[in-house]
């Protein structure tokens, strides 16, 4: 249980950083550390097929896109990022506590309502979910990359102009 | 054939990014064909008119959980009317290739988006559709103008995302708390957790239903939209107002309020609440504007509250008033903004303290326009005022007198807003500046002269139209 807890702290903490780093990289880094931490917690909650996806597509595959997006912005000068992130501690840094203290304080709650929580179904094999039960969806997601192409496209080539 | 209203205007994008360079030319051409088959499609599924049982065997490649109904033909017949007419104004409005080229791929993109979330009946699938119009939206209002105006429209994408990201995020809460409270996330097995009076499904519908009231810019989540509207380059405002918010807000309410609330509390009191709340504010809002884009963009909040009210009213006829009013809003609010780019084409400018006496210079302009504002505020023998008619009619028989006595009152309101802008753009002293405008250019004037020949029709046969929507089931 402790380690788990831990791993929640640590998971809270690198969702932070990713929020409040200046620089796209290192809130991209952040991002990716969110996800493969959340992966693990998904795992050791069962979800097996979720860990699976959120590890490959989100700490993956979603890195990989920011990082090469990142490359084509011009990074700022060294004065420009001290002042973003003065600024961004300036209007940020009761964050964390505000955070720490709803987490202490949701921990006393008791909730007044008998709620019974069904058991999720059991994640199956991810070729009959994928191909079988999902595959609207995973078409879904290839129409919101090829979008994200298109982003991608239309923004950097009004930079060029 | 509900396959081919997600794989064709897939394989038209697929096809026109191997087209030749010197090819995209026809980009918008084969996107408005995309549209013409889309609009042939509501009306060949609700007729019958071609047998397609030769496309089954489609069922087996593609496993696509689909089942469209009339509400369905509804939402795929408006994307079709609107994109068109987008199109149609990006035509004459957009002067590079490669920009005209971008809409139409990111038209055709949102187009599946909007044609799953017609025919989807699970919540995580609605999410994703819901998605993909949201992703392709956000780039489309980039897609335009260099310097202080690109710096609005980035500003305005930028709003759109933010607050999108959080209607992600409680919609996906609640479809989170479905899967442990209900037997799946298919809006029957919602419908049935809903009907044992869980809690926690209760918290679910709650999340998902504050997630959908973002996408649809209600009160009071609506900060985003004017913003974008007025930012959007012209055939983007078309394309937005007329379906996008409708499309990913107001549907997936309209399709939720059908098969899961079924009229049950507090679902039912959220959606009156919540309807009278966007309808009087935004009225208000719309009642103070001097932009003409930004009027007719909290006009369209205000609009979109009467469509969510109709939802709280009586069952059956609450699903009918708003489906029409839906179809009705459609179809004006996009040729109002067509009305708007071609303003904006002749004038260089929205901004309605300058202008004044247009009518006599723009005469079909000016009478589309008006055609429209008296449809939207609800005047007969238009549109509008049969759907605003059923409003009333479906609060009324839900014994819900003080909302149907608000949606009177806020009618007025409309009237008001309209007027205003009739008075200031089309009527009075016409400055000397604006002597040499003249009429704009045929290509312009098409959608708006044909969605205004739309409202007259649909108001003029009436009869027919219920009768058409009634035996759709809507």
């Amino acid at each position: 249980m402790i380690w788990f807890t831990i791993l929640l702290v640590v998971l809270v903490l690198a969702a932070l950083w990713a929020s409040m780093a200046t620089a796209l990289l290192r809130a991209t880094l952040g991002l990716a550390l969110t996800s493969a931490l959340l992966a693990v917690v998904m795992y050791a909650l069962g979800a097996t097929l979720a860990a699976v996806i959120e590890l490959s597509v989100c700490a993956g595959l979603i890195t990989v896109v920011l990082v090469s997006v990142t490359s084509l912005t011009q990074p700022r000068t060294f004065k420009e990022a001290l002042a973003a992130r003065r600024s961004r501690l300036r209007r940020f840094w009761p964050l964390p506590f505000v955070l720490l203290a709803a987490g202490i304080g949701l921990s006393f709650v008791r909730v007044p309502v008998d709620i019974v929580l069904k058991v999720p179904a059991a994640d199956g094999d991810v070729r009959t979910v994928l191909w079988s039960l999902r595959q609207l969806d995973l078409f879904g997601q290839i129409l919101i990359l090829l979008a994200g192409v298109f982003g991608v496209l239309v923004l950097f080539r009004k930079e060029a102009k | 054939m509900s396959h081919l209203l997600l794989l064709v205007p897939f394989a038209a994008v697929l096809l026109l990014n191997v087209l030749p360079k010197r090819a995209r030319v026809a980009g918008i051409w084969i996107a408005f064909g995309v549209l013409v088959l889309e609009t042939a499609a509501a009306f060949i599924a609700k007729f019958g008119w071609v047998d397609l049982s030769a496309l089954a065997s489609l069922d087996q490649v593609f496993r696509f959980h689909l089942a469209p109904d009339g509400l369905s033909e509804l939402l795929i017949l408006c994307a079709g009317l609107v994109g068109m007419a987008s199109l149609l104004v990006a035509w004459k409005t957009s002067h590079e290739v490669e920009e005209r080229f971008t809409f139409a791929n990111l038209v055709l993109i949102a187009l599946v988006g909007i044609n799953g979330i017609a025919m989807v009946h699970d919540l995580f699938s609605l999410y994703v559709f819901v998605e993909i119009t949201a992703v392709a939206t956000f780039i489309l209002i980039t897609t335009r103008r260099t310097g202080e105006h690109g710096i609005q429209a980035f500003e305005g994408a930028w709003k759109y995302i933010l607050l999108s990201v959080v209607a992600s995020v409680l919609m996906l809460l609640g479809i989170a708390f479905f899967f442990l409270s209900a037997d799946g996330i298919s809006l029957d097995a919602v419908r049935q957790a809903l009907a044992t009076g869980a809690p926690l499904a209760w918290v679910a519908t709650t999340l998902f239903l504050c997630g959908l009231f973002v996408k649809g810019a209600l009160v009071p989540f609506h900060g985003w939209l004017a913003d974008a509207y007025t930012a959007a380059p012209a055939p983007v405002s078309v394309f937005m107002a007329g379906i996008v918010t409708k499309a990913s807000g107001i549907f997936a309410l309209l399709r939720l309020a059908q098969e899961a609330l079924h009229g049950a509390a507090p679902g039912r009191e959220i959606l009156l609440v919540g309807g009278a709340v966007t309808i009087v504010i935004g009225a208000l809002l719309a009642l103070t504007q001097t932009n003409m884009k930004r009027m007719l963009a909290y006009s369209s909040i205000s609009q979109m509250g009467y469509i969510v009210l109709a939802l709280g009213g009586d069952l059956s006829l609450g699903i009918l008033a708003a489906g029409f009013h839906f179809f009705n809003h459609a179809v004006s609010k996009s040729q109002l903004f067509a009305n708007a780019a071609a303003i904006e084409k002749e004038l260089g400018t929205l901004d309605m303290t300058q202008m004044g006496g247009l009518g006599s210079r723009m005469p079909v302009t000016a009478g589309t326009a008006a055609v429209a504002s008296l449809s939207i505020a609800g005047l007969p023998p238009l549109a509008g005022f049969w759907s605003k008619l059923l409003i009333v009619l479906a609060l009324w028989k839900a014994g819900e007198y003080s909302f149907a006595a608000v949606a009177i009152l806020a009618s007025l309101v409309t009237l008001a807003y309209f007027l205003v802008l009739q008075r200031n753009v089309f009527f009075g002293k016409r400055e000397d500046r604006w002597a040499a405008v003249h009429e704009t250019a045929t290509g312009l004037l098409v959608p708006a002269v044909a969605l205004a020949a739309v409202t007259i029709a649909l108001g003029v046969g009436f009869p027919f139209a219920l009768k058409v929507l009634l035996g759709g089931g809507a």
